[in-house]
C-alpha cells in the first residue's frame, strides 16, 4: 500500500509522516520545510504500507519547484491512498486542496492538524458535519504530541473512495467552501494573546528591526556559549585521555615507520599530528562538533518558533539589492550549518535566476558550521579581532557579489510573496529529535570524509605530490596572498572538507593576518566536495560551472587585496 | 458606495476586497492564502523603503511585494 501525505505548506506533514514510520524528517514552523519527498515505512492493519511526506502545495496548479515535486508525485506514484493533512487553524483556505484531491479518485481521510492550536484560537470545527459534506473521514489530531495519530492508522486501511462530487470551477468552489465554513465552523472572538502581540511587534518596522537585532546577537552568543561550553567539557577527555591511550597502544603495536604515521602521527600534539586516529578524529568531534550540536539547536528553536519568515520580511529591501528576496535569507541561515541542505532549501525560491544567485552566494561566502568552528577555534586565539576581519570580509564578499550578479544576469527578482506562520512555543522531544537527526547527518558525514582527507594527505605527503605542488603554486601563493608554499596543502585538502583544510593551518604557525587571508581564501574559492555534488544536482554542469568561475576569481581578487590590506595596515 | 482603491493606498486599518487583477495562476495563489474578493483584508506593516506589506485575512499573515498590492482592490468603510 501507498501512501501519500499531502497538504498546504506548513500544516505539519512532516511531524505527521514521522509519528507514522518513525522515520525522523526534518520538520519547522514555515512554509516550505520539505522540498524533496522522504519515503518511509509503516506498519497499518497487518500490512506493510510505504509512506511518502510531499512537499506542501496551496493547490495541484504549481507555482514553484517543491510544488513540481508535489503534483509530479500525486501522478506518478499512483498512491492507494492519500492523507490529507489540514491546518485546523487555516481550514477555510486548506479546503481548496482537499476539493481538488477529492476529485483525484483515491481514498482520502483528511486530517484537522494542530488542533489545540485551533482551540486556543477560539475555532471549534463540527468534524462529524465537515466528514458528511465532504463524504470521507475527517480526524483531529494534534502531530506533535501525537493526538489522533492512533485513530488515522487505524482508519487508513479501510478509508473510502470519494463519492460526492463538489463544485469544480475554481469561483464555484470557493464559494462552496463558503458555505461548508458557514455549516462546519464557529469562531469565538477572543482578545490578542501575548504571542499574537509579540507577532504583530517582531513584524513592524519601528519595533521589529530592534527586535531582530537583539535575537541575532542573543542566537550568537547562544550558540557561542554552548559551544564552548561543550568544548570545554569534550577537549579534556581527548587531551588527557583518549590520546596518550591511542599513542601508547599504537606505538606497543607498530613503534614505527610510515603506518605508524599515518595512524596517529609523528608529534603528540593531537591538532598537529595529522594521524588519522589523532586529528582525524579529534578535529570533527572535538572541534566541530560541539558547534554544531549548539547551532542546530539554536536554529531549531528559531524554526520551530516561526521566526525566520518575519525576518525574511525584515530584509526583503535589502536582499532585492542583490536580486534576491526576502525568503533567500532562510536558506543562507540553514546553509550557516551545512551548505549542503542551504543549496537545496533555494527550492523554496520562484525563479531559476534566484536559484543560481543564492546558490553562488551560499557557496561563495556563506562558511559552513564545520568551518566556523575551526576559524573561531583557530583564528580566535590570537584575538576575536581576525575573526571579525574574516567574516567582515565574507560579507562583503556576499554583497559584492550578489550585486554583481544581479546586474549582469537578465530578469528581475520577483516580489516577496510569504506566508507568516503563527508562533509556536517549540515542542521540546521534537525540538531535541530534529537537532539529534542533523548532529547525526553531520558525524555520518563528516568523520569518513574527515578520515579520507587525513588519509589523501598522507599518501600526497609519501609520494611527495605536495612538494610538487608547492613548486609550482608557490609563486601565486608567496607573491598574490603573501602565504608560505606549505599552504598549499590546505588549499588542496579543502575541496574535500574545509574543515581538516583549515586544520592545516594549524602547523605552519603562520602570522594572524595570513590566517586571516588564508581562512577567508579557503572559505571563498571552492566549496566542499558535498557541496559541489549538491550544485550540480541543483543547478545542472553550466551553472555550476560558472559558478565555480565566480569563486575562484573572487578567492584570487578577494585574497590579493586583503592580503594587501592587512600588509598596509600594522 | 464607497471608493474603491488599491490594497497599497489603503490608510484604513481594513476593508473589504473588491477586485484582483492578475492571471489565473496568481489568483489561485492569492486565494489559496485566503486573499479573495469580498474578504476583510487588514493591513499589518509596511516596511520602509519601498518593502513589502504584511496583511492578515482571516486571522493567518501574508508577507507580499508592492507590485501586489497594486493589484489587490479593496473598498474602506
Amino acid at each position: 500500500m501507498k501512501v501519500l501525505l499531502m497538504g498546504n505548506p506548513n500544516v505539519g506533514k512532516s511531524v505527521v509522516f514521522s509519528r507514522l514510520t518513525g522515520v525522523h524528517v526534518v520538520s519547522s514552523n514555515y512554509p516550505g520545510t520539505t522540498v524533496e519527498f522522504t519515503l518511509g515505512a509503516a506498519h497499518i492493519g497487518g500490512e506493510k504500507a510505504e509512506i511518502i511526506d510531499v512537499p506542501g502545495t496551496y493547490s495541484l496548479d504549481p507555482t514553484c519547484k517543491a510544488e513540481e515535486v508535489a503534483l509530479e508525485m500525486m501522478h506518478e506514484e499512483s498512491p492507494d491512498m492519500i492523507v490529507n493533512v489540514v491546518d485546523a487553524t487555516a481550514l477555510e483556505r486548506n479546503l481548496y486542496l482537499t476539493l481538488q484531491l477529492l476529485e483525484e479518485d483515491v481514498p482520502i481521510i483528511v486530517i484537522l492538524n494542530m488542533w489545540d492550536a485551533a482551540e486556543r484560537k477560539g475555532i471549534s470545527i463540527d468534524v462529524e458535519r465537515l466528514s458528511r459534506i465532504l463524504g470521507v473521514k475527517v480526524i483531529p489530531t494534534v502531530a506533535v504530541t501525537g493526538i489522533g495519530i492512533k485513530e488515522l492508522v487505524d482508519t487508513l486501511s479501510h478509508a473510502p473512495t470519494p463519492s460526492i462530487h463538489h463544485p469544480r470551477l475554481s469561483d464555484e468552489r470557493w464559494a462552496y467552501i463558503g458555505e461548508i465554513i458557514k455549516k462546519a465552523q464557529k469562531i469565538r472572538h477572543k482578545h490578542p494573546s501575548l504571542g499574537e502581540r509579540l507577532e504583530d511587534a517582531s513584524i513592524r518596522p519601528l519595533t521589529g528591526i530592534p527586535l531582530a537585532a537583539i535575537f541575532i546577537v542573543l542566537c550568537f552568543y547562544a550558540v557561542q556559549f554552548m559551544g564552548e561550553g561543550l568544548i570545554s567539557l569534550i577537549d579534556p577527555l581527548f587531551e588527557n585521555y583518549y590520546n596518550p591511550f591511542i599513542v601508547s597502544v599504537i606505538e606497543q603495536i607498530i613503534p614505527s615507520g610510515s603506518v605508524h604515521d599515518l595512524l596517529v602521527g609523528t608529534t603528540s600534539e593531537i591538532t598537529e599530528s595529522f594521524g588519522l586516529l589523532t586529528t582525524g578524529i579529534y578535529v570533527p568531534l572535538a572541534m566541530v562538533l560541539p558547534y554544531v550540536v549548539s547551532f542546530y539547536f539554536i536554529l531549531g528553536i528559531l524554526e520551530d518558533v516561526g521566526y525566520l519568515p518575519r525576518l525574511a520580511v525584515l530584509v526583503d529591501t535589502v536582499m532585492h539589492r542583490i536580486g534576491l528576496h526576502g525568503s533567500s535569507i532562510i536558506c543562507m541561515i540553514l546553509g550557516l550549518g551545512c551548505n549542503v541542505p542551504g543549496v537545496l532549501s533555494t527550492r523554496i525560491l520562484e525563479t531559476r535566476r534566484e536559484r543560481f544567485i543564492a546558490a553562488t552566494l551560499m557557496a561563495v561566502s556563506v562558511p559552513c558550521m564545520a568551518q566556523n568552528a575551526v576559524i573561531i577555534g583557530l583564528v580566535g586565539a590570537h584575538g576575536m579581532v581576525y575573526v571579525g576581519m574574516v567574516y567582515i570580509t565574507l560579507f562583503c564578499v556576499y554583497i559584492g557579489v550578489g550585486r554583481f550578479l544581479n546586474r549582469v544576469l537578465k530578469g528581475e527578482s520577483p516580489e516577496l510573496f510569504l506566508e507568516i506562520p503563527d508562533y509556536h512555543l517549540p515542542h521540546l522531544p521534537v525540538l531535541l529529535k530534529k537537532t539529534g537527526m542533523r548532529v547525526r547527518g553531520f558525524i555520518m558525514e563528516a568523520i569518513p570524509f574527515v578520515l579520507l582527507g587525513i588519509f589523501i594527505i598522507n599518501v600526497l605527503y609519501l609520494l611527495g605530490i605536495i612538494t610538487f605542488m608547492a613548486d609550482i603554486c608557490a609563486p601565486f601563493l608567496e607573491r598574490i596572498l603573501g602565504l608560505p608554499r606549505d599552504a598549499i596543502v590546505a588549499l588542496m585538502i579543502g575541496f574535500l572538507r574545509k574543515d581538516v583544510a583549515l586544520g592545516m593551518l594549524e602547523p605552519l604557525n603562520l602570522f594572524p593576518h595570513q590566517l586571516v587571508v588564508a581562512s577567508t581564501v579557503l572559505t571563498l574559492y571552492f566549496p566542499c566536495v558535498a557541496t559541489f555534488i549538491i550544485l550540480l544536482k541543483e543547478l545542472g554542469i553550466r551553472d555550476t560551472g560558472k559558478s565555480v568561475v565566480i569563486m575562484i576569481a573572487t578567492a584570487v581578487g578577494v585574497g590579493g587585496l586583503l592580503r594587501v590590506v592587512l600588509e598596509v595596515i600594522p | 458606495m464607497e471608493k474603491e482603491i488599491s490594497l497599497l493606498h489603503m490608510n484604513a486599518r481594513s476593508g473589504i476586497i473588491t477586485r484582483i487583477e492578475g492571471g489565473h495562476g496568481m489568483k489561485t495563489h492569492l486565494a489559496c492564502l485566503g486573499i479573495r474578493v469580498n474578504k476583510c483584508i487588514s493591513k499589518v506593516s509596511s516596511q520602509p523603503f519601498r518593502g513589502p506589506v504584511v496583511v492578515e485575512v482571516d486571522g493567518k499573515q501574508v508577507a507580499m511585494g508592492r507590485g501586489m498590492c497594486r493589484k489587490i482592490f479593496v473598498e474602506v468603510e
